[in-house]
């Protein structure tokens, strides 16, 4: 169970802004939680204050009870939290198996690796010897980003925007990873962070933050009903045509 | 085995990847001398008359054969320069390796210098692989200061991998190439430098006749307080196309300069460079530690696959 206490956090540029304000929420063990709400809400800052990427400057963050406010990206990552970057990055000279081979945290074989990337949709040996670097598509990346997550097997994953980049066909499989990941994993939360509607459909919980602080939260029947059509629940075909404006 | 004590063996390992006699030609120097050499039907190995070196002759039509060169020093204060001359025949397709290991637990130090010169035939494809390594605590320097010179003859192709990792404080590499017709030349350097190590790489590659292209990529890691300059030149005379690179990351206080130059001489001739010097991107950094790896075990996956 992740559980963050009256967190905020804030920049300094000429003056002080702050990102994050005064946010409390809970995700219970087996949940799928979905974050939306508009851009610049905070939802990304959430995610990687969660990460431990950016440190809260006030307030605390729990993970099963324990302290882990002051713990570092590497001490929270062996706690069990996963975290799916919204821009992928890109290396030179680390190919898509060590990447995986490092997410697994052991010395996996080529054949299980595999299963990783097969199951976000990409041929595997097309990719396993590529090369994390840009001669792969952004939607390619992204894959092998979500893929990296699946890897893990943490109790959180927590995905930041993952349908970003990717196309239909795939947004269907993504849809599909969530649900296998959380049978997969006993107890295993997941946070995603979207605005996609067919992702809030599949949720158990919704949160939509605005403002850097919790503006509704409740259960899937409660809130999606009323962010229906908003900014904050959008179809794919509705954000394209946005896109287009 | 050939008689070679614990540290020549693991020093063989390191630069050649052998632990026995290697099939094929081969030439094994241990501290100055011959530890052992073997000649094939195709190919002749032979000590120079005048200077320390050898003849390494390969009979045209020579194809799918290997050439053994490596080179062993474990005796501090031991400084030599070795002359060898490499002449591949026409339609050949070898596979050279060379290398140095150094083991330096003395007060002196110990240098080697390598003078290498290829004259490669018609239409032959020439792959050759160098690697230098230096172990040992001792406060004597090991100091490898190569020198490469390639004659192309016309169709010819080589790949040259040039690889110095760890151990060698000071290196002054100088590599020329001279290409004819046709003439194909690709080269991945990879250096890292370390403590207050010094490295200095030199290419010069001219271009001379039509349809000769040359790719040099050189990655380089400078750590601590070591220093390195890359120096890649192409020289392009006819219709030819050129493309050199040097990528660097730089760590704690080391220093990197590079040079990377084009001249042309004709109108046809496409010449590109690019260099880049940076420090480890932090983004790469937080996505290796968002999978559980250290600071310090994240930079090595990075270095480990810049320098793969």
């Amino acid at each position: 169970m992740l559980e963050l206490r009256n967190v905020s956090f804030a920049v300094n540029d000429t003056e002080e802004k702050e990102i994050v304000r005064n946010l409390s929420l809970t995700v219970e063990s087996g949940k799928f939680v979905v974050i939306t709400g508009p851009n610049g809400g905070g939802k990304s800052t959430l995610a990687k204050l969660i990460a431990g990427i950016e440190k809260p400057t006030e307030g605390q963050i729990f993970l099963d009870g324990e302290d882990i406010t002051g713990l570092s990206v590497t001490e929270r990552a062996k706690l069990g939290i996963g975290y799916a970057f919204q821009q992928p990055v890109k290396f030179k000279g680390i190919r898509v198996f060590d990447l995986l081979k490092i997410a697994s945290g052991q010395a996996i074989s080529v054949n299980e690796a595999c299963v990783y990337l097969s199951e976000v949709g990409l041929c595997a040996k097309d990719y396993i010897e590529r090369e994390v670097n840009a001669s792969l598509s952004g939607g390619e990346l992204k894959r092998i980003e979500i893929a990296t997550v699946l890897a893990r097997k943490t109790k959180l994953s927590v995905f930041d925007e993952p349908e970003a980049g990717i196309d239909l066909w795939s947004f269907q499989n993504l849809v599909r990873i969530f649900e296998k990941l959380q049978k997969e994993t006993q107890d295993s939360s997941i946070l995603v962070i979207s605005h996609q509607e067919r992702i809030l459909e599949i949720a158990d919980e919704i949160i939509v933050l605005s403002g850097g602080t919790v503006e509704q939260m409740g259960t899937r029947d409660e809130i999606l009903p009323k962010i229906l059509g908003t900014e904050a629940a959008a179809s794919s075909c509705a954000r394209l045509s946005d896109r287009r404006d | 085995m050939l008689q070679m004590d614990e540290i020549q063996k693991r020093l063989l390992s390191e630069v050649s990847g052998l632990h026995d006699v290697p099939t094929g030609a081969y030439n094994l120097r241990a501290n100055g001398v011959s530890a052992g050499r073997q000649s094939t039907a195709n190919i002749e190995i032979e000590s120079k008359k005048d200077v320390s070196g050898l003849e390494i002759a390969v009979k045209d039509g020579t194809k799918n054969e290997s050439i053994h060169i490596p080179v062993v020093l474990s005796q501090s204060g031991m400084s030599e320069t070795v002359y060898n001359d490499f002449h591949v025949g026409a339609d050949c397709d070898v596979l050279i390796i060379a290398g140095c290991g150094i083991d330096n637990c003395g007060s002196q130090n110990s240098e080697h210098d390598g003078i290498h010169r290829f004259w490669i035939g018609k239409n032959s494809k020439v792959k050759y692989v160098e690697k230098h390594y230096g172990s040992g605590d001792g406060s004597g320097k090991r100091i490898l200061n190569p020198v490469t010179e390639v004659y192309m003859e016309d169709g010819s192709s080589m790949e040259m991998e040039m690889v110095q990792i760890k151990g060698v404080d000071s290196t002054d590499r100088r590599t020329k190439a001279e290409l004819g017709a046709d003439c194909h030349l690709v080269v991945r350097e990879r250096l890292m430098t370390h403590g207050v190590q010094e490295a200095i790489s030199v290419y010069e590659v001219n271009l001379n006749r039509d349809g000769s292209s040359a790719d040099i990529v050189s990655r380089g890691v400078a750590r601590d307080r070591s220093y390195q300059k890359l120096d890649l030149k192409i020289v392009g005379n006819a219709v030819c196309s050129g493309h050199t690179e040097c990528d660097s990351i730089i760590m704690d206080e080391g220093r990197i300069l590079a040079v990377p130059s084009l001249e042309a001489n004709s109108v046809e001739a496409a010449l590109i460079h690019e260099a880049a010097i940076g420090k480890i991107a932090g983004e790469q950094l937080t996505k290796l530690m968002t999978l559980g790896l250290t600071q310090a075990e994240g930079e090595e996956q990075i270095i480990n696959g810049f320098l793969r």
